[in-house]
């Protein structure tokens, strides 16, 4: 077994763990850290698939920001630490649950991956910046309409908590 | 990359940078000391320069005290969850040119400054974790303070860095030192300001001390802790003191060139010198300013850092269109621009004043 093999079956060891842990956890601060644990384990496994632009943005966007303002959440609400009681939807949400992970298994095993097409660039975040921004075949318009409607949720953001004048 | 290389730099860094840490602390101490017209620590050994080796004995021998109420495993994993990042940090700064005997561990990493703009926002869990872990009221204030001014800052701190991005044309660390021709203080001055501000505000240091002002809660967020985990807040603390004023250097300075090239050609030698140059920069500044309040902070933050970062990276794009490469003449409109900017925009507006301005 190569590094990389290793590197790969540490990871997701840590991230299926952690995951597991996310939902059984009955404190929910304690379940908050080990969400961002799961997100810095997804984002060891883009670096070890080579795309290393994914897995720095991965820490910052996930856990440097989403993972902060979810503990800042939790952090604002009541009787933390009375965890989150059970109630009567856990029958229907484990059946869901279930349901969602046997299809995604299903169609991950029954897809035929066009794998190795074309060789994988390495470092591939020039390779990546220049596909987006190609004047002909790029993805400048969806990046500008994405900016837009970010602008967008801000101005809303603004509005909302602003001061009534 | 050979397992030699990778074992010996490791040990470098981790053996290094505590060096180096106390060091600078004992520095700090001095130079304050002088500031403010008083001698600092000057028992132990000559000038005091056992001092932090005194604390280090004092603080490893110190009680470890948990608090009963609090979450004692968030407790416990909290200060490493600081300090990693803060090691993590120095493992992309170049030392020397290519093919030198001491060049870094992974200098060349392809995402060198987004590589360390992601792991320097991880220690913010930690500063959580040790707030929470604590159960203390004081050391929550400090978290959510600190949370509200790491967020705000880390925007402009991106968009000066993106000027530098743009400028050299790679996030490499090395890529970004070798297109220094002139170094990018000199090019980019409104960029290098709002680093720099930016920065020191990240750092938690005065005058963006607020989540450790004594006279408020008194200590901050480890509050909390004492003996070897308290020291390792603080080791983390200077150990980001000296990585940002490090990065200052290698982005900003030149890295390891020497300056117009004269000097021995030793890296290592002319980076130490520059990060001992932007840390006693910090140090004046400490010693210099009284620390803001909570909607100075903010507003400082988002009306004066923010538009002129946005306006900086306006001005670096359009130049690098109309002039690719980007001669250096262009250092004298820059600064022209810069000082106008920086001039006219105080100006607009008052933070406040004396009275409270939410």
């Amino acid at each position: 077994m190569d590094l990389q093999a290793v590197a790969f079956y540490v990871l997701a060891a840590m991230l299926v763990v952690s995951a597991l842990a996310v939902v059984l956890i009955p404190n929910v601060f304690r379940a908050g850290l080990f969400l961002v644990l799961a997100f810095f384990a997804v984002a060891g496994l883009f670096i070890t698939l080579g795309a290393d632009f994914l897995g720095a943005v991965q820490i910052l966007v996930y856990v440097g920001a989403i993972g902060v303002l979810l503990l800042l959440a939790i952090m604002l609400t009541r009787d933390v630490h009375h965890g989150s009681p059970g109630n009567r939807l856990w029958l229907p949400a484990s059946v869901l649950g279930a349901l969602l992970l046997g299809a995604v298994s299903w169609s991950l095993l029954n897809t035929t991956w066009a794998d190795k097409a074309a060789e994988m660039p390495v470092p591939a975040t020039a390779a990546l910046g220049a596909s987006v921004f190609d004047l002909q075949n790029g993805f400048i318009l969806p990046l500008e309409i994405g900016a837009l409607a970010l602008l967008a949720v801000v101005i809303g953001a603004i509005v909302l908590v602003g001061e009534k004048k | 990359m050979d397992w030699l290389h990778w074992l010996f730099y490791v040990g470098v860094i981790l053996g290094a940078v505590p060096v180096m840490v106390m060091a600078f602390i004992w520095l700090e101490r001095r130079g304050l000391g002088r500031l403010q017209l008083r001698p600092g620590p000057n028992r132990a050994g000559p000038f005091g320069i056992l001092q932090p080796v005194a604390d280090a004995i004092k603080v490893l021998t110190k009680e470890d005290i948990v608090p009963v109420a609090g979450d004692h495993w968030v407790h416990f994993v909290a200060p490493l969850v600081v300090f990693a990042p803060a090691m993590l940090v120095f493992t992309v700064i170049p030392f020397q040119e290519d093919g030198g005997l001491v060049r870094g561990l992974v200098p060349d990493l392809n995402i060198g400054i987004l590589y360390i703009v992601a792991v320097s926002s991880i220690s913010t869990i930690g500063v959580f974790m040790a707030a929470w872990g604590s159960n203390n009221k004081y050391s929550l204030i400090s978290a959510f303070r600190s949370m509200a001014q790491v967020v705000s800052y880390e925007i402009p701190l991106a968009l000066a860095i993106l000027g530098v991005v743009l400028a050299a044309g790679t996030m490499s660390l090395t890529g970004i030192v070798q297109a220094q021709a002139v170094p990018f203080i000199v090019m980019q001055p409104l960029g290098f300001i709002i680093f720099f501000i930016a920065a020191t505000a990240e750092l938690n240091r005065t005058p963006f001390d607020l989540m450790e002002a004594e006279s408020e809660m008194v200590a901050g967020y480890h509050i909390e802790y004492s003996g070897m985990k308290f020291a390792l807040f603080y080791l983390a603390e200077y150990a980001y003191t000296v990585g940002i004023s490090a990065i200052a250097a290698t982005l900003f300075l030149g890295g390891w060139k020497a300056p117009w090239g004269v000097g021995p050609q030793v890296g290592v030698l002319w980076l130490v010198v520059k990060i001992l140059l932007v840390f006693m920069v910090i140090l004046w500044i400490r010693g210099t300013f009284p620390r803001v309040r909570v909607d100075q902070l903010m507003g400082f933050a988002w009306k004066f850092l923010f538009p002129l970062s946005l306006i900086n990276i306006f001005i670096i794009a359009a130049e690098s269109l109309a002039w690719p490469g980007l001669p250096w003449w262009l250092l004298f409109p820059n600064t022209a621009i810069a000082l106008v900017l920086v001039v006219v925009w105080s100006g607009l507006f008052r933070l406040g004043g004396g009275r409270v301005q939410v």
